[in-house]
């Protein structure tokens, strides 16, 4: 009843009972508004005049030589990431449930952008919880919420990072549940949230896979996408997970790898594979890549991994700088550290026509890039 | 009818001492908290007292070994192990039951998981002001002993008013269920301690009490005897 592992074994609900009415609420009114002509048109329409949608698709023959490698750019998405497409979702979402408080966790600070622009456009109020240590690394992002109206919170106790800021936000969403919506930021979070977060992103699948056919005439071989929480992959994934020739290929930061190095345990509500050690204890992620250094991951792609209809791969810290490099020197592009993962493996891949999600621009990792680089000005 | 009152204690070396003690100054329930390194239910006094728990090498097999000696302390006392599922995902939830019950547990609180979810696990279920009537007598269906009134809607800890959800929870779970309702959340004096009895069969004490525990057994002794005496007043 109140428990759905959507995912096998993966999803629920484990969170405090203060929070399963509003859990059900969320549920009632999600598929109520899939099933409402102008939810959807105003989902829809959002994206087209204020995101920037449709993302185009672009070959990038010197980065990869010898293949036809296809970036789907949510980069050039208003705000610079995919994650405005679930802010913008979630925010109409939380209108038709008549809230007028917004609070979202953040990493590497591009879910709170985008959120705190959804609130700015709607008028809605916006509290942000971050890490002390990543609201150090990204703070052009912490700048940016200021400047749109939202409060950030410091979150400075345990690793100061996503895992704590997470939690945080969950702690005052129990305080003021009647009055406030979660924005979580990922596919990750008790049901219905990692449901209404792929649906939301998978408009990134669903324009890729359009625009890959009409340039191709042909689906790609592979497509890959770089996985924190997993809401970019998931998305880009939810355009070809019909298609069985199509392989998925999840990245994950080798310091950060749920999937490939976690254990089933539940982290913030759900029943997923997550870093931890045989006590159920959380571990301590690692990820040079605000976004990506998360000890969980969705429950869904946990059972992608299981099914093997996905599989996830590791890339480390060097290797995702050097192919951040290597795309800005190749193609004129700086990509997000975190969409650097995914690049990283491209040639690695034994394939020649792949599809890489590239989730965010790299603007806000220039300090923390120069800084690994030993090239700080 | 006397109140019940609920101790909560942070699973630790000296908890057995400082359970030993609770119970002579009157508390007929204690909780041990098993710490979790991301404990959402909890306000920053109990998460402080998981995170050097946690520090001091408490994990789940140390706290199994707390619950025991405390159990040779406290006679027939109810101990109730509080924790969350991640610790029962990684000990096994049927393995947990039976090792924490070998060691002398009543019953079970896991904060994280409510009413209808993991129903393997016989528990003392929560109930908060949130919660629908159909959530409160699910609760009411699958809860051990007794139901854990939330009295508001948030994290654990002290406040300086009792909540006013509470009257409205009781008598909306009191209507729906006959089973004792101990109010927990937000309680730390006497005066809150004695307002919320009054609408309840019994109370729970944690942040406040965790807090009073580090000046030692004496001193949380004399605490619950000053909750025990407003409750007996």
């Amino acid at each position: 009843m109140t428990t759905m592992e959507t995912y096998g074994p993966y999803g629920g609900r484990y969170v405090p009972e203060t929070l399963i009415p509003a859990l059900d609420e969320l549920t009632a009114a999600w598929a109520e508004a899939l099933a409402d002509p102008d939810y959807l048109a105003e989902v829809e329409h959002l994206g087209r005049t204020y995101t920037g949608r449709p993302s185009p698709i672009t070959l990038a023959p010197r980065f990869a030589p010898g293949k036809r490698l296809y970036l789907k750019r949510e980069d050039l998405n208003h705000t610079g990431a995919h994650k405005i497409n679930n802010a913008l979702g979630q925010v109409v979402l939380a209108r038709r449930l008549g809230k007028k408080r917004i609070i979202a966790e953040t990493g590497a600070g591009q879910h709170g952008v985008a959120t705190a622009t959804a609130c700015a456009r709607f008028g809605l109020e916006c509290v942000v919880f971050m890490g002390s240590e990543d609201m150090r690394r990204q703070a052009p992002n912490v700048e940016r919420m200021y400047l749109m109206g939202a409060t950030v919170v410091p979150v400075e106790f345990g690793t100061k990072t996503l895992k704590e800021a997470t939690s945080e936000a969950i702690r005052d969403w129990i305080t003021n549940v009647e009055t406030t919506h979660y924005v979580i930021g990922s596919c990750v979070g008790p049901a219905p949230y990692p449901e209404i977060v792929r649906e939301l992103q998978a408009v990134i699948g669903r324009e890729a896979r359009g625009q890959l056919l009409e340039a191709e005439g042909a689906l790609p071989e592979v497509v890959i996408a770089c996985i924190g929480g997993g809401s970019n992959a998931i998305g880009m994934f939810a355009g070809f997970i019909d298609d069985p020739g199509v392989r998925l290929i999840g990245v994950e930061a080798a310091g950060a790898a749920s999937l490939g190095r976690g254990r089933t345990g539940v982290l913030h509500g759900s029943r997923s594979s997550i870093l931890a050690d045989s006590d159920g204890q959380i571990a301590d992620a690692h990820s040079i890549s605000a976004g990506l250094d998360y000890p969980g991951v969705g429950p869904e792609h946990a059972y992608l991994r299981d099914t093997r209809r996905a599989e996830y791969l590791p890339c480390t810290d060097e290797q995702a700088l050097e192919a951040f490099q290597r795309l800005s020197k190749m193609e004129g592009i700086i990509p997000a550290l975190e969409s650097s993962h995914a690049l990283a493996v491209v040639e690695e891949i034994d394939a020649e026509y792949i599809a890489v999600c590239l989730s965010g621009r790299g603007d806000k990792d220039l300090a923390e890039v120069l800084a690994a680089l030993g090239m700080a000005s | 009818m006397s109140k019940t009152l609920a101790i909560y204690l942070m699973a630790g070396a000296e908890t057995p001492a400082l359970a030993e003690a609770a119970v002579a100054g009157g508390a007929d329930i204690i909780e041990v908290g098993f710490p979790f390194s991301d404990p959402l239910a909890d306000g920053p006094v109990i998460r402080a007292a998981a995170e050097k728990a946690l520090a001091a090498g408490m994990r789940t097999a140390a706290c199994l070994e707390c619950v025991a000696a405390t159990r040779a302390l406290v006679g027939d006392t109810p101990l109730i192990p509080m924790t969350y599922a991640s610790l029962l995902e990684a000990y096994g939830w049927a393995r947990f039951e039976t090792d924490a019950r070998a060691a002398g547990a009543t019953s079970f609180i896991i904060a994280d998981t409510a009413a209808g979810s993991r129903p393997e696990l016989r528990r003392v279920q929560l109930v908060a002001p949130t919660s629908t009537d159909a959530r409160i007598a699910l609760a009411a269906s699958e809860t051990d002993g007794w139901l854990y009134l939330v009295t508001l809607t948030g994290t654990t800890g002290a406040r300086t008013e009792l909540s006013d959800a509470l009257a409205g929870l009781a008598a909306r779970t009191r209507a729906l269920t006959d089973v004792p309702l101990y109010a927990g959340f937000g309680i730390s004096t006497p005066e809150q301690a004695r307002a919320a009895a009054d609408l309840t069969d019994g109370i729970v004490v944690g942040s406040r009490a965790v807090q009073v525990a580090e000046d030692g057994p004496a001193a949380l002794r004399s605490y619950v005897a000053s909750l025990r005496a407003a409750l007996d007043a």
